[in-house]
């Protein structure tokens, strides 16, 4: 067994009993990451030298009281700046952007006493659902090296998949956590809008962002979630909320938890090999006591257009900001202040960056700002009271992550509608601000599968608790990639 | 309502974005297509329904106006692509 396959908790007692030096682990994860990564291809940058000298000083402190996370090697999703560590959001916009400062949630990740690895792949600016976007490189599943990790959280899930770092952190707008921790095999738990910081994430749509853990299994979730949840003074919509102990509700007794499954999530354009593992699932919650049913989110279908209208008005909104004069590409030569924005934007950013700030832009400009995004915005209303109404009847709602497994690397490129369709899952759950997870629940012909748990605003205690209980009752997160 | 390659030209400029002819017959197609997809919206009835901006029933966050540590200059200096004299410097604004 190496030791990426053992538990959070159990690297933390081997720590305490000095069985193991964080040296030890850091060199595990950089042996690793040396071992896997010219296929994987997980890493944009390496925290080599700083990671050592980070492990070597936890090593000599020597507390006596370490906290769980206490010497974990972390990777870090490339949108969330690392003080003096190159973060580029994977876009030539920022190939050698140096951050002058630390994200919250990357600070409390230090204050935690883990040690930052590197900083993974991601689609550029998070635009993407298969990391095909990158302006660096591809990420491969570990599964199967022909296909995507998934995306925009490709890196990180694929990193925690091929045991390169305990866990990591990803963002997720629309899916981005959960859909790449489907894809592969691996757990991610995307939290209730305000309950991470966003502060220090490079925006992309800010009424939807949300940053969560990727790990290996649902308590690893929960002691990573603990670290990085809470209210912070720089986020103003970051929530003034208690948050609980999120390792106490892993009781393992969903007895009598009322479930709901929304049948939108499991009709046209499913697999029938992912619709039969969630099947199989539900079986499962019901040997453990709980009860479940049909549900409809009837505003299901309208979910896509709505995220892409919002979604993309804010990214191209809040992508102004690039503008090559502060940092970033600068054109060489320009005419002009205007020529300068132009061309430093046109050379920076990637095409599907492009596309999304076109389509935000024609849906705020004058004449359509009322017929796309103020009618998005209302259908979104809708959208989010499906849930208010399915939560008044039930605890939880479960249905699958993404309608298919991972796709053929190459197979959705240049049918951006296509790659959309995807999300069908993850998207209304965005828009509505509650949190999910995905969790492992099988294999469809040799490719993971995730079951989607979803649950009320800031109740994320019962969405671990169900998911951890369910993952209890099977081997699935128990399966490793052979590399 | 179909967008033209003269719209995506327009569109362009107000996102500051110089794109080339083979980008702008690519984001014709594309941004009709997605806009077509979009339209689907108005089969819903929304008269009447309040815009969600935010999910999170919030007014504006209020703090003490009082002088706090800035960032120093060199930080902030740090990523620029030009300076002069602790000045971030850029190509003439009037001519």
């Amino acid at each position: 067994m190496s030791l990426f396959d053992l538990r959070l908790s159990e690297v933390h007692n081997r720590l305490q009993h000095k069985d193991l030096s964080v040296s030890e682990l850091v060199d595990a994860s950089f042996r690793r990451i040396e071992g896997t990564d010219d296929r994987i291809g997980a890493f944009l940058t390496l925290n080599e030298e700083a990671a050592r000298a980070e492990a070597r000083k936890l090593d000599e402190s020597g507390s006596a009281e370490r906290g769980l996370l206490h010497g974990l090697p972390v990777g870090v999703k490339d949108n969330m700046v690392t003080e003096g560590l190159r973060t580029t959001c994977a876009s030539k916009f920022l190939a050698n952007y140096n951050p002058i400062y630390d994200g919250t949630a990357v600070a409390k990740l230090r204050e935690a006493e883990s040690v930052i690895i590197g900083k993974l792949n991601m689609d550029e600016f998070a635009m993407g659902g298969s990391n095909e976007n990158s302006a660096f490189k591809v990420t491969r599943n570990p599964w199967d090296l022909t296909r995507v990790p998934g995306g925009s959280s490709g890196g990180s899930a694929a990193a925690v998949a091929a045991g390169q770092v305990y866990y990591a952190l990803g963002s997720d707008t629309g899916g981005s956590i959960r859909q790449p921790a489907a894809y592969c095999g691996v757990v991610g738990l995307k939290p209730t809008y305000g309950l991470v910081s966003r502060f220090g994430l490079v925006a992309f749509a800010s009424s939807l962002d949300q940053i969560g853990p990727i790990t290996k299994n649902v308590e690893d979730a929960a002691f990573a979630l603990q670290a990085i949840a809470g209210h912070d003074s720089r986020d103003s919509t970051s929530a003034n909320v208690d948050i609980p102990d999120y390792a106490s509700a892993l009781t393992g007794d969903v007895k009598g938890l009322r479930i709901g499954v929304p049948k939108e999530y499991l009709g046209a354009g499913i697999d029938p090999e992912v619709k039969s593992r969630v099947m199989e699932a539900l079986k499962q919650f019901e040997a453990l006591g709980a009860v479940w049913e049909e549900v409809s989110l009837p505003h299901t279908d309208y979910a896509i257009a709505t995220y892409y209208l919002l979604a993309s008005s804010e990214a191209s909104s809040n992508l102004a900001r690039f503008d090559g004069v502060r940092y970033g590409v600068r054109a060489s030569d320009p005419d002009n202040l205007i020529d300068l924005y132009r061309r430093s934007r046109s050379e920076g950013f990637g095409a599907e960056v492009k596309r999304r700030i076109m389509l935000g832009t024609y849906a705020l400009s004058s004449g359509y700002y009322d017929a796309y995004y103020k009618k998005a915005q209302q259908v979104r209303t809708l959208i989010k009271q499906d849930f208010d109404q399915a939560f008044e009847k039930y605890d939880i709602l479960v249905g699958p992550t993404a309608p298919t497994t991972a796709f053929p690397i190459g197979e959705q490129v240049g049918d951006p509608l296509t790659m959309y369709l995807n999300d069908i899952c993850t998207i209304p759950v965005s828009l509505a601000g509650v949190p999910a997870i995905s969790v492992p629940c099988g294999f469809a012909d040799g490719m993971p599968v995730g079951l989607q748990i979803i649950g009320k605003p800031f109740d994320e205690a019962t969405v671990l608790r169900a998911a951890h209980a369910y993952e209890g009752s099977t081997e699935h997160h128990k399966a490793r990639a052979e590399l | 309502m179909s967008i033209t390659v003269k719209d995506v030209e327009h569109v362009a400029n107000l996102a500051r974005l110089a794109l080339t002819e083979a980008e702008k017959e690519q984001f014709t197609g594309q941004l009709n297509a997605i806009l077509k997809y979009a339209d689907k919206l108005n089969e819903l009835n929304t008269d009447g329904i309040e815009p969600t901006s935010h999910v999170r029933p919030m007014v504006n966050v209020m703090r003490e106006d009082k002088v706090a540590e800035s960032l120093s200059i060199e930080k902030v200096l740090l990523n620029a692509p030009d300076e002069e004299d602790g000045q971030i410097k850029v190509p003439a604004v009037l001519e």
